[in-house]
């Protein structure tokens, strides 16, 4: 009950930001804080809750990135464009999750990894050229509806997995999770349920990767496709706290601002920084910051 | 005739392919852990042979002497430091954290390497790097050559002493049952510890070979990682040779692309491959089990 009141009142709060202050850079943070919150969330429903690790998200966020970005400049209206992005990376995800689930371990994780490099290259070799919105929508460029959209893809990615956890499939996806063997005994097909939650999770960052097309003016279409973006959601979802619905919430919060303070002072560095957080995190916090906010408090409700 | 001598050029990159592969095999075989930061350890030991010809004029392939035993000690340290934690959970948890860790560790070392040495490309440039073998029609650069021959020697020496070696003995018979070898007195610990650190130098000395006929830069580590799972998929699980075969086999499929569809899909086509393989066969081309 807390949680939501805080997650309302912290959405209310970046929602009423445009009205008190129309600096582009503050926008453009919350943009940033807007996209990370959804690229870890999605991450998170399949990576946290159903246990398994993807190791191309970028894959599915450039591949909603690219369709939306083709129909929308073609003239195609905004919100099927972005329809069109989640289909197609789900489409994708799907595709690789087929077959790569029937295997155990490692072959999901390496199949994601190897689709994301393919079409890192192939969309680098087709498309070499940047790609920049029509002058005519240049001239009518605004960051406010963008940072609305931002918040509306963060909100739904939040709620939508919020809603979908406490379902009966959220369920069945979180004892698949826990243990395989006996999710089958009890009539959850896993497999069934591992697909469920990829589905949803590709829907989701295409989504994201359509939003992040429409935000930016210009941008190489095989940037979307970088490392880059699974190495921000593994490392927000697990900083924050992975398999928690508000660990990415913060996780973003905290990632996103300190980036922004240490590139500055530390240029490539601050990467260093967040890669070795996050190995401590794995290695002796696997409950991220919520898990140390949680330790924290009993310490501190022992002494009092 | 295009043909044909990019066969050649397949071949001989082939067998770097299967020595990148044979450390992450036997990683992979031996701890059950998947160390996705092998191409890393792969560029740190190419920029180790690097430096060494850069600064004092050290001959590569002199210096593999010395960067196989360095690669070896901090394959030590990062088993102590990172991966003994990992391996003390069961099966699933142990592949997952292995990969979360390895992870975060490819962010770490190239993050270091473009702050130290930048992130342009290099090459180990020796008097004789231009020198050539003609057969007939045919150029065969030499120190390619050199490397192929190399990779197969010290394959050759890791299989000898994996078959008759008692510390080699203990490795393979950890790999097969963890259990069984502990009930049998083979520490198990120390076990893994070596395996991880004979993978780290395997990936070290491919480092070196690269270094020489091929280019080096922090961002070699993504591809070359890949490459080496590539080749461990399309080999199956078990054996260093099966790994040459792959890496070889890998070598003439990329020259093949090369030729029919233009070198921008060089890289493409080994991981098509390697996601066919996944869905039909994937025990590998020659191994036995899955």
């Amino acid at each position: 009950m807390k949680l939501l009141l805080g997650g309302v009142l912290l959405a209310a709060g970046f929602a009423v930001v445009p009205f008190f202050t129309a600096r582009n850079d503050l926008l453009n943070l919350g943009v940033q804080i807007f996209l990370a919150v959804s690229l870890a969330q999605s991450w998170n429903l399949l990576g946290g809750y159903g246990g398994q690790i993807n190791l191309g998200h970028a894959a599915f966020f450039g591949l909603g990135a690219l369709a939306t970005r083709i129909l929308w400049v073609d003239g195609v209206p905004l919100f099927f464009a972005l329809g069109a992005g989640a289909v197609v990376a789900t489409a994708f995800g799907v595709l690789i999750g087929g077959p790569a689930f029937r295997l155990r371990g490692a072959y999901f994780a390496i199949g994601t990894l190897a689709l994301a490099e393919i079409l890192r290259i192939t969309v680098g070799n087709l498309m070499p050229e940047i790609s920049t919105i029509p002058t005519a929508d240049l001239a009518s460029y605004s960051l406010v509806p963008r940072y609305y959209l931002g918040l509306a893809l963060a909100i739904v990615c939040v709620v939508l997995v919020a809603i979908v956890i406490r379902s009966r499939v959220g369920l069945g996806i979180q004892a698949v999770r826990e243990d395989e063997a006996a999710a089958e005994a009890s009539g959850v097909g896993a497999l069934r349920h591992k697909l469920l939650a990829l589905a949803l999770s590709t829907a989701l960052v295409g989504l994201t990767g359509g939003v992040y097309a429409y935000y930016h003016v210009s941008y190489y279409p095989q940037h979307a496709f970088s490392p880059g973006w699974t190495f921000d959601a593994v490392l927000i979802s697990f900083i924050g706290g992975v398999g928690t619905l508000h660990g990415p919430i913060l996780g973003a919060l905290f990632y996103v601002i300190l980036k922004e303070f240490l590139a500055l002072r530390l240029v490539e560095l601050h990467l260093l920084i967040f890669g070795v957080l996050f190995i401590l995190v794995v290695l002796f916090l696997p409950g991220g910051l919520v898990e140390a906010w949680s330790r924290a408090r009993r310490l501190i409700g022992r002494r009092g | 005739m295009i043909l044909t001598q990019q066969l050649v050029l397949g071949l001989l990159v082939g067998g770097l392919y299967g020595l990148a592969a044979a450390g992450l095999s036997l990683t992979f075989g031996v701890l059950r852990i998947l160390n996705v930061a092998h191409g890393e350890l792969l560029m740190l030991g190419g920029y180790a042979a690097f430096w060494l010809f850069a600064l004092w004029g050290i001959d590569p392939f002199l210096s593999l002497l010395g960067i196989g035993p360095a690669m070896f000690i901090l394959g030590l340290v990062l088993y102590w430091a990172l991966f003994q934690f990992v391996v003390r959970a069961h099966e699933e948890l142990r592949i997952k954290n292995s990969l979360l860790i390895g992870f975060g560790l490819t962010l770490v070392l190239h993050t270091l390497a473009i702050h130290f040495w930048t992130a342009d490309e290099r090459a180990v440039t020796t008097a004789y790097a231009g020198a050539v073998i003609r057969v007939g029609t045919l150029a065969i650069p030499l120190v390619r050559l050199t490397s192929l021959v190399l990779a197969f020697a010290v394959l050759t020496a890791l299989q000898l002493f994996l078959a008759r070696a008692r510390w080699g003995r203990a490795i393979r018979a950890t790999a097969e049952d963890w259990e069984a070898a502990a009930l049998m007195g083979i520490p198990v610990g120390k076990t893994y510890l070596l395996a991880f650190a004979l993978g780290t130098a395997l990936a070290g000395i491919a480092g070196g070979l690269v270094s020489v006929s091929y280019s080096i830069s922090p961002s070699i580590g993504l591809e070359w990682t890949l490459k080496a799972l590539i080749v461990v998929v399309l080999a199956g699980l078990g054996s260093l040779f099966g790994c040459f075969a792959g890496g070889i086999l890998l070598g003439l499929a990329e020259a093949t692309s090369v030729v029919f569809l233009g070198g921008p899909y060089r890289e493409v086509i080994g991981l098509l491959l390697f996601l066919i393989i996944l869905v039909v066969r994937p025990q590998g081309l020659f191994g036995g089990r899955a």
